[in-house]
């Protein structure tokens, strides 16, 4: 813990891959549900995504990406796809099974009957 | 006169050392993880590399484009509403904004929401909202969230819980009646977290993080793996994150064991075995910082401890950067230049997956 500039934000930015400005949250999807290292984690996101492994970290690429592909971007506009919607994008696309999106996608799809 | 570069004290005090006395620290800090480890320390040319982060003569540095890593985090978005002793600069917002400000202002990778207390004991009388919190959270948020606790198995015993407290056993020579409070103790924390996580993972929890696991020893650590067992099988898609509260586990028990191994004693290398054979996703390295001692020396031995538990971990571990680890000064306003240079060397030199 610590201030958030001091700490955490000085990480991102010296180490970090920067979650949504870029493909960070789509390689750490890779270590949470494949139990990936790193070098692993971006191999598989960048060939999903056609890319180099470089460029997963290059904001000129990824924004048109994620905007294109309509999976979250950093500005957040009103009508773009984000939170849960985006995740279950990021689920197809990445062809991984996210448990949120298990437990969101079981409710929406569950059968409306009643039981009187 | 020989040049002197800037740099810190572990406590943070600004210093400015001779070269000479920057490649002595950093040989010093090297060996002192080595022998204390067991492992092998950093070659010449990595010790090159690490005097080179150090004495950057930029007042922030950072790793080479294409080495980046993922961060994950004890609670982040607290520290934004939060005002503690230990960091946090109480904004005057909800929990819920700060997430949301963690994912698209810090722009970290994942997020890591908690009780504002972050022990476990705490969050259990507060499930339902825990899980109401995390349901919310988690509708809004795009990158992965994960809750975090921490075991803090000193919490059970008297006065705050209900188990005899073994810390004064101990010392008036009841050895025996101070391990049998442990165990007891640790039995009543394995089921809180099994409890906690269990409802999370209804609410749709995608990941947590054991974090700050034996703060109170080895029995802490192994309370911490039983539930992460027990866990795997009953909540199997909730990645989980083992993150330690130092770089030794302290013998307050000192005879436990986790699959016949002894858990007392154990650095990080050893550490990390046992939280993958329990079943952990992520291993969260913890080295301590000691405050007398020089910047160059703290970093020198964190990056010895990482670079030999990344070289046996089979799954992705990121060093705790915190506070008073790893190399980061035990200052409350972390000064950037040594969080920043901490991050390039635990990453370019220590292989850390992830911080």
């Amino acid at each position: 813990m610590g201030d958030p500039f001091g700490m955490t934000t000085a990480h991102v930015m010296a180490a970090g891959m920067c979650g949504i400005r870029t493909a960070g949250d789509l390689v750490a999807w890779m270590q949470l549900t494949r139990r990936l290292k790193i070098d692993e984690a971006k191999q598989y996101v960048a060939a999903k995504l056609g890319i180099s492994v470089l460029d997963l970290s290059n904001e000129e690429v990824m924004q048109q990406i994620r905007e294109e592909l309509d999976i979250g971007i950093i500005s957040g506009p009103a009508d773009a796809t984000k939170g849960v919607a985006a995740r279950c994008r990021i689920a197809e696309l990445l062809d991984i099974s996210i448990h949120s999106v298990n437990v969101f996608k079981a409710k929406l799809n569950a059968p409306l009957k009643l039981n009187l | 006169m020989a040049e002197t570069y800037l740099t810190r004290m572990g406590d943070g005090e600004r210093v400015a050392l001779t070269g000479e006395e920057i490649r002595e620290d950093l040989e010093a800090g090297n060996q002192d993880a080595a022998e204390r480890g067991n492992i092998p320390g950093l070659s010449p040319d990595e010790l090159d590399q690490l005097f080179a982060i150090v004495t950057d003569p930029n007042r922030i540095t950072a790793v080479r484009p294409g080495h980046e890593v993922i961060t994950t985090d004890d609670g982040g978005p607290g520290m934004i509403v939060c005002d503690k002793p230990d960091g946090g600069v109480g904004l005057p917002m909800g929990y819920h904004n700060a997430v949301l400000a963690f994912e698209r202002l810090c722009c970290a990778d994942t997020i890591g929401a908690g009780h504002y207390d972050y022990s476990c004991k705490p969050a259990k009388a507060l499930i339902n909202y825990e899980k109401q919190r995390y349901y919310m959270y988690s509708q809004a948020a795009t990158i992965p969230l994960l809750y975090g606790t921490q075991p803090n198995l000193g919490v059970y015993f008297q006065p705050d819980g209900p188990f005899p407290n073994a810390t004064e056993l101990i010392p008036a020579g009841k050895i025996k009646e101070g391990q049998q409070a442990q165990e007891a103790a640790a039995e009543a924390l394995i089921e809180d977290l099994i409890y906690i996580a269990g409802e999370l993972y209804d609410a749709g929890c995608d990941g947590f993080n054991f974090d700050t696991c034996a703060s109170a020893g080895d029995a802490d650590f192994y309370a911490a793996l039983k539930a992460v067992e027990v866990l795997k099988e009953k909540a199997p898609d909730m990645a989980i994150e083992v993150g330690m509260a130092s770089e030794f586990i302290l013998g307050m028990h000192s005879e436990i064991e986790y699959r016949s191994t002894r858990l007392a004693g154990m650095y990080p290398t050893d550490q990390v075995k046992v939280a993958e054979a329990a079943g952990a996703d992520i291993f969260g390295m913890a080295v301590n910082v000691n405050t007398s001692e020089s910047f160059p020396w703290n970093l020198a031995r964190a990056v010895t401890f990482l670079k030999a538990t990344v070289a046996v971990a089979n799954i992705p571990v990121h060093p705790n950067v915190g506070m008073g680890v790893c190399g980061v000064p035990m200052l409350s306003v972390p000064p950037i230049d040594c969080v920043t240079r901490a991050s390039k060397a635990l990453v370019e030199i220590g292989k850390a997956d992830g911080l």
